[in-house]
């Protein structure tokens, strides 16, 4: 177990930010292995989770919000789509900060697995909104699998950011 | 006074209250870009200067970093086939045994669909320009299926281009910038492709929905299609060519008929760009603009007629050889009857064959609108390049 870190916003919000979108674009590489293509985890997901359970910021939505736009750009979607999904997400996230804090890592997966959840379901609804068609359901429960898949990396954010700011234990 | 020293360090409201409104301040530019988006449209305008401005920013680093993995694709590459040379030749030459039978039966009918062109007097679409480009990045999810092209506005790629590999249609451009275009594949969500299946010769959509295999909508008749019926692009409403192989027809775990695509056959990081436009480039524009002549008053003598009434209408390059006032008159009943490329609704005037000619001077053979495009043969699509 890591000890906490200082909370100094380039530590838990920039370095993270910049891992997911290099992570996020490493995985748009057009490859296959053994003729089948790589899965897209939503990394972003990772920090939605992590900054609403370490503290309230006022710089981590707008970071969200960039890294939305970011992620839209990439991979084409509607623009917007995944900045207004992660910012639901993690506000949801925030409003039920207390419930989370200290919990065991279980507890916290299964949160994490309820946030993609919601996630998704946004990004559901708004591709029914906005091109009036719906997405395949085996489609988007298989990137809610692979994104479950990353909460390791969201859990290490925690541990060590956590106890950072005494405020908000 | 420094930050740590300020009486609201130790206050959590203020915090809290400035974190919930700036939450609210992002979801809100959030909601209002999602909202001026327009990405399902093909109009190069509706691309916008944000996506434009991101696709020549994520184009170029995205072909950095996958460039190491393109040369260890390569290596592997190497290796398979030295070690794999003895299987692969046997494999080649059963292939090539194959393909030198079909050699022979291209030839005659090749030669058999050039007369019936000429007996008919069709004409075809004219060759179309292509560029290859290497994709740069992938996107595969629920929401977007597209891919980032290297080649882009300085080789004239346009939005609405056909976009294929070795084995068949993957997609369309939906933005061009410049050295990079933005390539909607079939599989988007948003993606809706005419088609055909050429058995039957029946029309589909062929929708996307995020998965590998795009669903048949919007078929007619009473069994239009088979499990393994093959699916070409039926060019209905200009935006692509007739003839693309798209895939083979499936039934899905769910019921529904399903292609499952060609294109998964083949390379996914090269693909050709076909600089097809629509059926704008087959007509002329200002001549199908300009007004017709008014009709015959009664003054006028009865046999004359106006140029303009029934002529085809046809590009400068495409109208040259076939030109309507030397054209034999079964090439121009054939003109008369392409309602694409007429302007004139009323009844075509009565051919006088000077030099009769069995198999030419028919007009009523190919008066019925209809029957000339169907009686296109299917190497129409020769002049695509697939």
């Amino acid at each position: 177990m890591t000890l906490a870190q200082p909370l100094t916003p380039v530590r838990w919000i920039l370095i993270p930010a910049l891992q997911v979108i290099v992570a996020t674009w490493l995985f748009t590489m057009p490859y296959r292995v053994f003729g089948l293509q790589p899965p897209e985890p939503v990394f972003a997901m990772v920090t939605a989770f992590a900054w609403a359970v370490i503290r309230p910021s006022v710089l981590a939505p707008f970071c969200l919000l960039l890294m939305g736009i970011g992620m839209d750009l990439i991979w084409g979607s509607p623009l917007g789509l995944w900045a207004v999904s992660l910012l639901v997400s993690y506000g949801a996230v925030l409003l039920v900060r207390n419930i989370l804090i200290g919990q065991q890592l279980p507890i916290l997966w299964l949160a994490f697995g309820v946030a993609c959840a919601l996630a998704e379901l946004l990004g559901v609804l708004i591709t029914q909104l906005v091109s009036h068609t719906t997405p395949r359901a085996l489609g988007v429960v298989s990137q809610w699998g692979v994104t479950l898949a990353v909460y390791p990396w969201a859990h290490r954010l925690i541990e060590r950011f956590d106890d950072a700011d005494v405020r908000f234990r | 006074m420094a930050l740590r020293d300020s009486p609201f360090n130790e206050m959590r409201l203020p915090l809290l209250l400035s974190a919930a409104v700036a939450l609210i301040i992002a979801l809100v530019v959030g909601v209002t870009m999602l909202f001026s988006d327009r990405r399902e449209t093909i109009q190069t305008q509706a691309y916008g200067v944000t996506r434009t401005m991101g696709d020549h920013v994520v184009a170029p680093v995205s072909s950095w970093i996958t460039a190491p993995s393109r040369w260890v694709q390569n290596g592997v590459n190497a290796v398979q086939q030295y070690f794999f040379a003895v299987s692969e030749n046997r494999r080649l030459r059963a292939e090539l045994t194959v393909a030198r039978n079909w050699r022979t039966t291209a030839i005659a009918l090749q030669d058999t669909n050039e007369r019936y062109r000429a007996l008919l007097g069709l004409k075809v679409n004219p060759p179309i320009p292509m560029v290859s480009g290497l994709a740069v990045a992938d996107s595969r999810g629920p929401f977007a299926n597209s891919r980032l092209v290297n080649v882009g506005s300085e080789k004239k790629v346009e939005v609405g281009n056909p976009v294929l590999n070795e084995n068949g249609l993957v997609g369309r451009v939906v933005g061009v910038a410049e050295g990079v275009s933005r390539v909607l594949l079939l599989t988007d969500v948003t993606s809706r492709t005419p088609v055909l299946l050429d058995r039957t010769d029946s029309r589909a959509i062929l929708a996307g929905d995020g998965g590998p295999n795009p669903r048949l909508d919007y078929m007619r008749g009473p069994d239009p299609v088979k499990e393994n019926d093959l699916v070409l692009t039926s060019g209905d409403g200009g935006v692509l060519p007739r003839g693309i192989p798209v895939g083979h027809a499936v039934k899905g775990l769910d019921g529904r008929w399903r292609v499952v695509l060609s294109a998964d056959d083949g390379a996914i990081d090269y693909v050709r760009i076909l600089l097809f436009k629509d059926f704008r480039q087959l007509a002329n524009t200002p001549r199908l603009s300009e007004l017709p002549a008014p009709p015959p008053t009664a003054q006028a003598p009865s046999s004359v007629t106006s140029p303009t009434v029934a002529r085809p209408v046809a590009s400068p390059e495409a109208q040259s050889p076939l030109s309507p006032n030397l054209a034999k008159p079964g090439e121009r009943a054939v003109q008369q009857a392409k309602p694409s490329a007429t302007a004139s609704v009323t009844k075509p005037p009565p051919l006088k064959p000077s030099a009769p000619k069995p198999t030419l001077a028919r007009p009523v053979a190919v008066s019925k609108p209809a029957a000339v495009p169907q009686a296109a043969p299917p190497s129409d699509a020769g002049d695509i390049p697939h």
